[in-house]
């Protein structure tokens, strides 16, 4: 059961994964100058270009910090006022993307206190304040086996592979309304993190500096919504698995 | 001095339960040298890790393999206004 098996896959894939720890904001791309540039010169249809790119996003971001989707809304119309009103003065050292959903952060708390309805990602009291386990403890063997804390394979409480057609994406319809749903049901500082990282496709360091969180704060919030949602996505392929 | 592993030492044995809270930090690269070994150490030797961390990467896809949200037209058609005032106040 605890086969030996060399995992080159395992390895070669971490290269990709590795982030460079800067601390430092990336700077804006060639294509995000081309757009400051075609904003600054008043191009209606560079504007659309970004609400179309951001604005879903940024509503959903500024809805984890107020009270509802209007005042979200109001929030995102705020910002791009802001984003407008100081576009002249923005420098390309940081990314234009990173640059407004600070902005919208900012102004989301800000407007959230006052609703007294939010918490800020500063503090981000329950969701980092006890542990939680990514893994049921009780799918592992007690400390005193003689294989402590190893996965229960005896009683067939380890995991399984998300059996799929590799021609295929891994999920169908129905399993994509399921992972929706676990990223909903998340809390609100987790489902934000994951939303942006792993949906979205930002890096940690984009997340980190338009949420001003740090780095661990963002990898534990990280690490805690993918256990879930794989726990989530492990619950379905098992009821598949047993129909 | 190096800071490369020696992967011929066997490093005390990460549990599966331990494991299991360090994949987020070895795929992001935040594990040190050392701890980035005694995982690989691992799961080298551990069937049902290795389908563990392939669920977690099968996650990252599968999230990944969401559609995009689309702004909400109505929004969308205030923020051009917007534009358009802002346009000409300049």
């Amino acid at each position: 059961m605890h086969r030996r098996r060399p995992h080159r896959s395992l390895v070669e894939h971490r290269a990709d994964q590795v982030h460079p720890p800067s601390e430092a904001p990336p700077p804006a791309s060639p294509d995000e100058r081309r757009l400051v540039e075609a904003l600054r010169a008043g191009d209606e249809r560079a504007f659309a270009e970004l609400i179309d790119r951001h604005g879903a996003s940024m509503t959903r971001l500024a809805m984890s910090f107020v009270p509802s989707r209007a005042v979200a809304e109001e929030v995102v119309q705020e910002t791009w006022l802001a984003v407008l009103q100081g576009i002249d003065r923005f420098e390309a050292r940081s990314s234009l993307k990173t640059w407004v959903f600070r902005i919208l952060v900012n102004r989301a708390k800000t407007r959230g206190v006052r609703e007294r309805r939010s918490v800020p990602f500063a503090s981000l009291g329950p969701e980092l304040d006890h542990d939680e386990p990514s893994v049921d403890p009780s799918r592992f063997l007690p400390a005193d086996h003689q294989f402590p804390h190893h996965w229960n394979v005896f009683d067939g409480l380890g995991p399984r592979r998300f059996e799929h057609d590799p021609e295929h994406r891994l999920l169908d319809g129905e399993a994509m309304e399921r992972l929706r749903d676990a990223i909903e049901t998340l809390p609100a500082r987790q489902r934000e993190v994951i939303r942006l990282r792993d949906v979205e496709g930002w890096d940690s360091a984009e997340v980190r500096n338009a949420l001003a969180i740090s780095e661990t704060n963002q990898r534990v919030l990280l690490h805690r919504a993918r256990s879930k949602v794989r726990a989530a996505l492990e619950e379905y392929f098992d009821e598949t698995r047993a129909a | 001095m190096t800071t490369e592993p020696d992967t011929n030492v066997a490093y005390e044995e990460l549990s599966c339960q331990e494991l299991v809270e360090l994949v987020t930090e070895y795929f992001e690269g935040a594990l040190s040298a050392r701890d980035a070994a005694r995982f690989e150490q691992h799961v080298a030797a551990c069937e049902p890790c290795v389908i563990y961390v392939e669920q977690l990467r099968d996650t990252i896809t599968a999230l990944g393999e969401l559609p995009a949200e689309s702004i909400d037209p109505a929004a969308r058609d205030e923020l051009l206004n917007a534009f358009r005032d802002w346009k000409s106040s300049r």
